[in-house]
């Protein structure tokens, strides 16, 4: 029987998301489900994670070093759980591909990257190339299973389960030569490109900075985050933290608008997985229209004012 | 201070990757084989810091086949003051690329270690993480900015939520993100000057390094390929089709 553990991502006070898409896999894999909280507190995090479907039972690991997720201090903890488990999982998100590495070396394990599918409950499907293949893995059964699970490729799992909170104590001393400062948010309070569920991207057709307007402005009415195409970024539009594509950040959501983008292999690389893929471009022939689901052919000036009166309407 | 900088030779980024049609891999013959470029970043921010006055050594190490050479030459005429290759034909997973690491960084005694975030060929993003484990110091992933005072670091790390600002002690293992910085040209005295540069080779079977727990890759496929929709006439048809197919409320 398969004991999986599950570290559960989160900013103290909320549970992220990605927690519930790791279950997903976790459920992929079978067996007993147990998810890890490590806070300073987490009472509010262990009860959400414990509503989780699925869920056995939620370990909440509260110390006052595990206020920050600081990887050099929460690795020790997971790799010493990891003994009492045969998987132990994590989102492939920056908190899990920092933490779960480090965890899996002091285990003495190998660890499987962005699991996509789940073949046996120690064979994986995952990409490489940026996405332009995909392997097939087996990781060996001992000590453990590590594995970060990539979240586009799983949906959240459903709520309703009734998990006990345990707490749990982790006897170890932990080091001190690595300290967190702060975090500096985004202020546009926009969603966060990497993990919005939706996207509106602009390219060289937008023409200017201040063109960009029009593609916040629709974003917002779409609460989507914003990319845009490298070309869009080296023409000095946005800057390069939008830039969408292999050589930028690699997305998928559920909904991705790409307005005035011609759509270069490497802008298509970062985007091919995201569900629903619409083209606006003025040239009916831009190669974005080979991969897109739905497109718009004309003028984006004239087209994105009249989507967002058609958005409005009921 | 000594620092060291891990390049690893990958697929250049240009070349569109094709998948043997046996699945037994990915074609890599005949294409055009680069540094990471990660690692490349990893290397100009080392050359930096030297640059920037504290006294540094900067050695470029890898891991893989006897004409990896050519990409350390290479490092070498950006700037890195020597090179040493840890010679092997086997694929090397992380840990135990980790591992070799570990081994090179006890017999240079280093200050610093600053790799890639990750190879654009496995995509792990798993070695500097492990290093930083077996090594017992800290990691600072995914850096945007790196300040270096005195005995600590100030890195700030691109992370999903923003920017994150941490303190690390010195030694410690840094791993770059795009932003960090770009990465200088070589010129053509600097090349001519590289040849005379220490570049040393061992075997990694001589190096004493256990091998490591691995994944054992048993097959490749090609992504299902993303076929084209159809285009619409109207903004209105658009959003009815969004909103049919569930996409849009």
């Amino acid at each position: 029987m398969n004991k999986i553990l599950v570290i559960a991502e989160h900013d103290g006070a909320k549970l992220n998301n990605s927690t519930a898409r790791a279950v997903s896999c976790a459920l992929a894999v079978g067996g007993d489900i147990d998810i890890a909280v490590f806070a300073a507190d987490g009472k509010a995090v262990c009860a959400a994670a414990g509503k989780l479907k699925g869920v056995k039972r939620v370990l909440r690991i509260a110390r006052p070093e595990n206020q920050a997720p600081l990887a050099a201090v929460l690795a020790p903890q997971i790799a010493k759980l990891a003994a009492e488990y045969s998987h132990v999982l994590a989102p492939s998100t920056t908190f899990g591909k920092d933490v779960l590495p480090r965890a899996a070396a002091l285990a003495g394990a190998a660890q499987v990257s962005d699991v996509m599918k789940v073949v046996d409950p120690y064979t994986f499907e995952r990409p490489i190339y940026a996405g332009n293949a995909i392997a097939t893995v087996k990781a060996p059964a001992k000590p453990c299973v590590f594995a970060t699970v990539r979240t586009a490729s799983w949906s959240a799992c459903g709520e309703g389960g009734s998990a006990s909170v345990v707490d749990q104590t982790v006897d170890l001393v932990l080091p001190l030569h690595s300290r967190y400062v702060e975090l500096k948010k985004d202020e546009s309070g926009r969603p966060d490109l990497q993990s919005a569920g939706r996207v509106v991207s602009g390219g060289r057709g937008v023409g200017s900075k201040e063109n960009f307007a029009v593609i916040y402005k629709l974003a917002d009415k779409l609460g989507a985050a914003v990319g845009a195409s490298r070309a869009a970024v080296d023409a000095g539009f946005v800057p390069n933290d939008l830039q969408v594509g292999q050589t930028g950040k690699i997305i998928a959501p559920d909904l991705y608008i790409a307005v005035g983008i011609s759509g270069a292999i490497q802008h298509i690389t970062g985007i091919k997985d995201a569900r629903t893929i619409v083209a606006i471009n003025r040239d009916g022939d831009a190669p974005i229209f080979q991969v897109a689901d739905l497109g718009l052919v004309g003028d984006l000036f004239q087209l994105l004012p009249e989507l967002e009166k058609e958005l409005d309407k009921v | 201070m000594k620092i060291l900088v891990g390049i690893k030779r990958v697929v250049d980024y240009s070349v569109r990757i094709q998948v043997k049609k046996d699945g037994s891999g990915v074609e890599t013959g005949g294409v055009k084989l680069s540094i990471n470029p990660f690692d490349e970043i990893a290397l100009e921010e080392a050359l930096r810091i030297r640059e920037k006055g504290v006294q540094a050594e900067v050695v470029a190490v890898s891991i893989g086949p006897a004409d990896v050479q050519q990409q350390l030459r290479t490092a070498l005429a950006m700037g890195a003051d020597r090179a040493t290759l840890v010679e092997t034909t086997d694929a090397v997973q992380p840990l135990m690329a980790a591992r070799v690491f570990l081994e090179l960084v006890k017999r240079e005694n280093a200050d610093l270690v600053i790799l890639g975030k990750q190879a654009i060929d496995d995509d792990c993003n798993q070695t500097g993480q492990m290093l930083a484990a077996l090594w017992d110091r800290p990691q600072a992933t995914f850096a945007s900015a790196v300040e270096l005072k005195g005995k600590t670091l100030r890195v700030t790390r691109e992370v999903d939520a923003g920017l994150e600002v941490m303190d690390v002690d010195l030694p410690a293992v840094i791993t770059t993100d795009l932003r960090l910085n770009t990465p200088r040209f070589v010129k053509m005295p600097d090349i001519m000057k590289a040849k005379s540069k220490p570049l040393a080779t061992l075997k990694l079977a001589e190096l004493g390094v256990a091998p490591a727990p691995a994944l054992e890759y048993v097959s490749y496929a090609a992504p299902t390929p993303r076929s084209g929709g159809r285009k619409l006439e109207s903004v209105q048809a658009l959003v009815k089709e969004l909103r049919d197919r569930g996409v849009l409320s």
